[in-house]
């Protein structure tokens, strides 16, 4: 297998694009990674997305956004794993350098949320879960989420305010990233006085929907240098399934698929959580971020909101997340999201994240989650020298 | 879901027929032909007792399409007495009242009324325990 490098990253705003259609966002993430990349054509894309079908009436992304993108020819697909098809797509893409099939890949994760609103957006959220045995008895996406909340309070003995720290610190990280929704930020009381969406979770614990693309370039390692920008190595890449039904779960309040990727991921890149300088984590709710923290080793089990409360997760921490705003305040782009997450990645090793910068970050790892925990992808980048 | 999808879960929906594995003797819920905990074939039916207790719970507030009508309402994992844990709404109940550890049972109840479709889907919710053994 050969190393792979990344040479070209790209995003659009996240937000709310009423005048932009979903291709038209994809491209736009595209041309900026390619330009940034400084190439004018690739071998392949892998397009993530999850909705498009559901929400904008139309499948076949592979096809038409490479078209779109005047890629017209060029090996081309959608893959979709729930929220987790962003950094499925990358995954995709590392496996085709790796594998020597293709030296100049694109991958772009493109959401559409806001064609459509309300209870329809929330049943195709919903389709992340199991059809037949949990969202037949009207469980919500949302409720998915409480349900492992309010366990994890009951038997760790946590209080929902314990959970704070993680919304307070994705608002404050985003005021200085152009690109987040929610360029403001919160306090303790706002937290505590957020509308109720599924007890325990409030507003404050949720990432918000939005519309938002995000791309990066892949090529072999051995080549990266050939290109103009500063390249990052992708020194660890691991997708991980469990089962896709909380209730099927031996625990449920362990994501066994996280351990088990972050564990393939630090073994190759041969690395311990020690060594990594931030972490962007797949904070959907709050409790996410608590259960991602533990089962990837950097904190005990029912200690993850620990790190929160003393702070440890700020950019100033021992493990910085979400340092330019998380899925709470960047905004969550379902299909989207994991792309962002190592687009923000690369961006902190490049020194080029502004006022989000975390100083002298040589390791990055980044962990995008499909559904309740189904699939979870963790990937590890590193400076190329 | 459509009504060959209903038929195709009657057994489950209306009876709470799962699975046991005659190899390592744990019961299962959702039937899944392949065993969860040894990985070997399960298709032997096992009818559940449908008693069980609240092992979390959630109100829905936001509904997704399709049960708008009833929200809100109470959606819980409940943990049964024979071991696997089943998503499904509470009945019988007022939110304020529910408790993580509370004995719950089986009833059936209209799950919810597809009017475009014209199906109405039963299947099972749980209740507050109030039968003896």
């Amino acid at each position: 297998m050969r190393g792979v490098s990344i040479i070209g990253v790209g995003q659009t705003p996240v937000g709310e694009h009423w005048e932009r259609s979903l291709r038209h966002l994809a491209y736009e993430a595209v041309a900026a990674a390619m330009k940034d990349a400084g190439i004018e054509g690739a071998h392949a894309m892998y397009v993530g997305n999850m909705l498009s079908g559901e929400i904008s009436g139309q499948s076949h992304l592979g096809a038409l956004i490479a078209d779109f993108c005047g890629l017209r020819g060029i090996e081309a697909v959608k893959v979709e794993a729930a929220c987790g098809s962003g950094a499925a797509a990358v995954r995709m893409g590392y496996l085709a350098v790796a594998s020597g099939a293709h030296d100049l890949v694109i991958c772009v994760g493109v959401e559409k949320m806001t064609d459509d609103v309300g209870s329809k957006l929330t049943a195709a959220l919903a389709q992340a879960a199991d059809a037949d045995y949990e969202v037949a008895h009207g469980v919500t996406f949302v409720g998915l989420n409480a349900l492992l909340m309010r366990r994890y309070m009951h038997e760790y003995r946590v209080r929902h305010e314990d959970f704070a720290g993680f919304a307070i610190n994705a608002h404050a990280n985003a005021v200085g990233n152009p690109n987040a929704m929610f360029r403001k930020a919160i306090t303790l009381e706002d937290f505590k006085g957020a509308d109720m969406i599924a007890d325990p979770i409030n507003l404050l614990d949720s990432s918000p929907m939005a519309d938002g693309a995000a791309a990066v370039v892949l090529c072999p390692t051995e080549q990266a240098h050939a290109f103009r920008g500063k390249p990052v190595r992708i020194a660890g890449s691991a997708l991980a399934t469990d089962c896709l039904s909380i209730h099927d779960r031996h625990d449920p309040l362990w994501l066994q698929a996280a351990e088990d990727s972050a564990r393939r991921a630090y073994a190759q890149a041969d690395i311990t959580p020690a060594d990594v300088d931030l972490f962007e984590l797949h904070d959907a709710f709050t409790i996410m971020s608590a259960l991602s923290l533990e089962a990837c080793g950097f904190a005990e089990r029912g200690k993850g909101w620990q790190l929160a409360v003393d702070g440890e997760i700020r950019p100033s921490g021992r493990i910085p997340i979400c340092t330019m705003g998380g899925l709470k305040a960047r905004g969550h782009p379902v299909g989207a999201t994991g792309v962002y997450q190592i687009v923000e990645a690369v961006l902190q090793l490049r020194g080029e994240a502004g006022a989000c910068q975390i100083h002298n970050a040589r390791v990055a790892m980044t962990q995008n989650i499909g559904g309740s925990g189904a699939t979870i992808i963790t990937h590890i980048l590193e400076v190329q020298e | 879901m459509g009504i060959p999808g209903s038929w195709r879960l009657r057994n489950q929906r209306l009876s709470l027929v799962g699975e046991v594995c005659h190899t390592c003797g744990n019961k299962i819920f959702p039937p899944r032909d392949v065993c969860p905990h040894c990985a070997r074939e399960a298709q032997h039916a096992f009818q559940f007792s449908g008693r069980g207790e609240v092992y979390s719970f959630t109100t829905v507030f936001n509904p997704p399409a399709g049960f708008e009508e009833y929200a809100p309402y109470t959606v819980a994992l409940v943990k049964l007495e024979e071991g696997p844990i089943v998503t499904a709404q509470l009945t019988d109940v007022e939110p304020e009242r529910v408790a993580i550890g509370q004995p719950v049972e089986m009833v059936t109840r209209k799950l919810r009324d597809d009017g475009h479709a014209e199906v109405i889907s039963y299947g099972y919710k749980f209740r507050p325990r109030i039968t003896t053994d």
